[in-house]
This record gives C-alpha cells, sequence and structure tokens, in this order.
C-alpha cells in the first residue's frame, strides 16, 4: 500500500494577504491585491500593474545576518516556512535532521538580487559585487537557505518549469516522503517585481498592459488580454499521514494524485497535453471526474490558452458540470508562487466549504464553464484539482482530498 | 587608543554592513579571540568582508590570508600589516 501524503500546515504570502488569516480573509471576499507598481517606477513600462506582497519587512522576522544574503523572494519564503511550520506545529530544531527535507519550485531565481550585483558590476567593476550574489540569485537559493535555517539535512531540490513547477515541487515531495522522509517542506515562493524581472516577463508578450487594476485581468473573458504578474506564494508543510495521526496533527487534506504532460510541438494541431494531466492525476488518486468538487484553474487569460484550458476541462468533467474558480485574478500570476498558493486556497476552502470567487471577469459563456463570480459560494469541497500551466509546455495537475481518517 | 589605520571597530563595522550578525551572537562583547566560525561567519561571509576590506582602504589580500586569520585579531592584524607594507613602499 502507498504511503498517503497529508498536509498539515500553510505558510502563505500573497498580494491579497501576508499570512493565512488575512489571504484568507481577503480571498473569500473577493478583495483583490492587483495595483499599480510600487516597487519601482513602472512608467517607462508597458504594463504598469502588479501583485505586490503588502506590508512585509523583513527585519522584523529574520536575523540581520541573512538579510545581506537573501532576495526578497527568499525572505519571504524563510518567513512563510516558519509559519508553516508553527501552523503545523513542528518544532524543527527538537526533531532529527534527516527525517526532514526541502523540495521547492523557482521561476527566476532572485532577479532583483542579480539585478543590483550586475548594476555594480558594470558601474563599479567586479570588486563591487556581493560575494553572495554566488548563491543568491540561485533558482535552488530557496531550498537551501530554508534547510540551513531549520537544520533540514533529508532529499532536497528544486523543480523549474514555470508556473507548473509549484505542482511538481509538492509531486516530488511526496514521491520523497513515499521513499521515507517523514516530513518535507514544499510549495514555492517566488518574486521577481524589479525592472530586469519585469523585462524578463514582458518578454513572454502575455503581459497586459491595460491599466485598470479592475480589467487588467480577465481570464476566461472575451476582453481577455494577458495576466498581471504578481509575487508570493504558498510553503506547505507534507507529512506521511500516519506520522502527523501519531502527533496529532491538524490534517488539511492529502496530496491524493498527481499528473504532469508537455505540450505537442507548436504549430503540430495536436491536441495540448492539460487533458492527459488531469486525467493522470484522477487517474493516480483513484478517483472519478463526478467526486471532483472543484477545480482550480490555470486561468492564462490569453484567449487561445482559455479555449485549451476549457476544452480539457470539459472534455474530462463535462460542459458545466464541475465547480471552476480562478482567485488568482485577485493576486495576478504568480509564477512557481501561484499553485502552491491555489493548494492552500484549496484547503482553505475544503475547511470552510467555500469556494472563492473569481473577481472581475465575466466568462464567455461559449467556454462551457461553471466559473464562480461574484461572491463566495457555498459548498461541501472533499476533492480539489489544482491546474498549472508553465510557459514552453509544462502541464501540471494535483488532485487534493480531505484526508481519510483512521 | 590603537595607532593602528584598521581597528577592530572598522572590522565589525564592516562585517555588520556586509553580512549582518546572527541572533545569537553580540559583537559589542570581547571578540577579538573568538573564532569567526563561532561567530556565525562562514567562509563567504569572509569573503565579503575581505572585498569590503580591499576595496575601503585600497589594498589586495590575499586568500591564503584569509584562510590563516580565523579570528578578528589575525585579520586586523594582517590588514595593518599590508597598510604598513604599503606606507613604506
Amino acid at each position: 500500500m502507498t504511503t498517503s501524503v497529508v498536509i498539515t500546515g500553510l505558510g502563505v504570502a500573497a498580494p491579497n494577504g501576508l499570512g493565512k488569516e488575512d489571504f484568507w480573509e481577503a480571498t473569500r471576499e473577493g478583495r483583490s491585491g492587483i495595483g499599480p507598481l510600487t516597487r519601482f517606477d513602472g512608467s517607462g513600462y508597458p504594463a504598469k500593474l502588479a501583485g505586490e506582497v503588502p506590508g512585509f519587512d523583513a527585519k522584523e522576522h529574520l536575523p540581520s545576518r541573512l538579510l545581506p544574503q537573501t532576495d526578497r523572494m527568499t525572505r519571504l519564503a524563510l518567513v512563510a516556512t516558519d509559519w508553516a511550520l508553527a501552523d503545523a506545529g513542528i518544532k524543527p530544531q527538537e526533531a532529527e535532521g534527516f527525517e526532514m527535507g526541502v523540495v521547492t519550485a523557482s521561476s527566476s531565481g532572485g532577479f532583483e538580487f542579480g539585478q543590483n550585483e550586475l548594476r555594480k558590476l558594470w558601474s563599479k567593476g567586479s570588486q563591487h559585487v556581493s560575494a553572495y550574489q554566488s548563491f543568491a540569485w540561485f533558482y535552488a537559493v530557496n531550498s537551501g537557505q530554508i534547510s540551513i535555517r531549520n537544520g533540514m539535512k533529508g532529499p532536497s531540490g528544486v523543480l523549474v518549469s514555470d508556473q507548473a513547477g509549484g505542482l511538481d515541487a509538492v509531486a516530488h515531495a511526496r514521491r520523497q516522503i513515499r521513499k521515507g522522509t517523514g516530513m518535507i517542506v514544499s510549495g514555492s515562493i517566488d518574486a521577481s517585481v524589479c525592472p530586469w524581472g519585469w523585462v524578463a516577463q514582458l518578454a513572454s508578450g502575455r503581459l497586459s498592459t491595460v491599466e485598470d487594476p479592475a480589467r487588467a485581468y480577465l481570464p476566461f473573458d472575451p476582453r481577455a488580454a494577458g495576466h498581471v504578474a504578481g509575487e508570493g506564494g504558498a510553503m506547505l508543510i507534507l507529512e506521511q499521514a500516519d506520522k502527523a495521526r501519531r502527533r496529532g496533527a491538524r490534517i488539511y487534506g492529502e496530496v491524493a494524485g498527481y499528473g504532469a504532460t508537455f505540450d505537442p510541438k507548436p504549430g503540430s494541431g495536436a491536441e495540448p497535453g492539460l487533458r492527459k494531466a488531469i486525467e493522470l492525476a484522477l487517474a493516480d488518486a483513484g478517483t472519478a471526474p463526478g467526486d471532483v468538487d472543484v477545480v482550480f484553474a490555470d486561468a492564462a487569460a490569453v484567449p487561445e490558452l482559455d479555449r485549451a484550458e476549457a476544452d480539457a476541462i470539459n472534455t474530462v468533467f463535462g460542459p458545466r458540470a464541475v465547480a471552476v474558480t480562478a482567485p488568482k485574478t485577485m493576486t495576478g500570476r504568480l509564477y512557481s508562487g501561484a499553485a502552491p498558493l491555489d493548494l492552500a486556497t484549496a484547503l482553505l476552502a475544503m475547511e470552510s466549504g467555500l469556494i472563492p470567487p473569481s473577481t472581475n471577469t465575466e466568462p464567455d459563456p461559449a467556454l462551457g464553464l461553471d466559473l464562480v463570480t461574484g461572491d463566495a459560494r457555498p459548498a461541501r469541497v472533499n476533492t480539489a484539482l489544482v491546474l498549472a500551466r508553465g510557459h514552453g509546455g509544462f502541464n501540471s495537475a494535483v488532485l487534493l482530498r480531505t484526508a481519510p481518517t483512521g | 587608543m590603537s595607532t593602528q589605520p584598521f581597528t577592530i571597530e572598522d572590522l565589525k563595522r564592516i562585517l555588520l554592513e556586509g553580512s549582518g550578525a546572527a541572533e545569537d551572537v553580540d559583537l559589542d562583547t570581547d571578540i577579538l579571540d573568538q573564532e569567526f566560525e563561532d561567530l556565525g561567519y562562514d567562509s563567504l561571509a569572509l569573503l565579503e568582508t575581505s572585498s569590503r576590506i580591499e576595496r575601503t582602504y585600497g589594498i589586495t589580500i590575499s586568500d591564503s590570508i584569509l584562510a590563516d586569520a580565523t579570528t578578528p585579531r589575525a585579520l586586523v592584524g594582517a590588514v595593518n600589516e599590508h597598510l604598513a607594507e604599503d606606507a613604506a613602499a
């Protein structure tokens, strides 16, 4: 029998809420965190809106030893991990180091740190570049810093597959737990709201240039014209279900199924891989489509990608047969941080019997989706499917389920 | 009190600017003969520190000096030797 893997702790840093409680309150009430760029002067860039994490002062949470060597994304990830561990009731300093691991995702690494050091390199010379640039920008830096801070010496790694990476990391964490590690810190926090990161994201051609926060990111809407970029995400504590039960932990839910596929060659006309990823996740969980209570959509807000996602959902579940939502309409797309935040949201939805809404968007009826808009929808949520697509062809799906008792 | 151009206070300032301080370490106690490692500064922190000293004082500190100077007293001494050699040259 395969080891059941459950989530017992959540640490959230999102544009519409810092900390699990603030985030969930905003999300169930449909409150957005999207607004004009404040972290740098955006007036010269085509995209002028962002989802920025509000009110985060790293000095309040971290020792000064860590500040000169960390990018904003790492600071957020370290603090969100502290919160997730506290939420799970785990004191890592009292646990056996090799029993704990860290698997995160990253889409761009510490862009802002890198930008500042590269600026020094070109304006002042190599002597002025921080020694910490050697790792502070690096994709794996969040896994490394979380592991060092908490003495976690078990399996560690990073998954890099753009937005899909947030689910791929959780799936890899589950794999490591099934191989015998008791607990893994997983999830992801991404943050590259800085000029260099902005230009890199603009190059995708998928950033919305609409300047009204209420009209800029409208997935599944006939007016969809790209997404707003954001920062943040969520850190999650994954454990062997038996171990979590033995220590009397609160169990948010089980990571019951996972599927990942890659899209066919562009222009081939072949079907995108998302449907297959959903089917693989359902099969992995032994769950029938009719048992799924809600789908958290990837919600690209690029018409062709919206259509492909709606087609995949409708093919598996039937038209308007399952509730679909995209709370990321309140945060913007968070790259590798998006899907872990959706996982956290789905678990909070299970706990409170509420499906949070997709905001602003008025879905095209032709897409055939039962999109939850307006107010949060009361519903029994025992099973939630979270979808994520990464730029370049990555598709991933994770199925969460309320944990079996006993 | 010190006639040396580079003092422990200079070193503390540069350590704090470049690498901060660990939660459980008080740099205001007598740290002269404590190992950098025990003060929470790893090899990378020392690399960053030496790079800042080099920039500030216009000297070059070789890797071997850095490897041998495992305490603040040793590093302050090594930097002052450099500065004295430069002054004599």
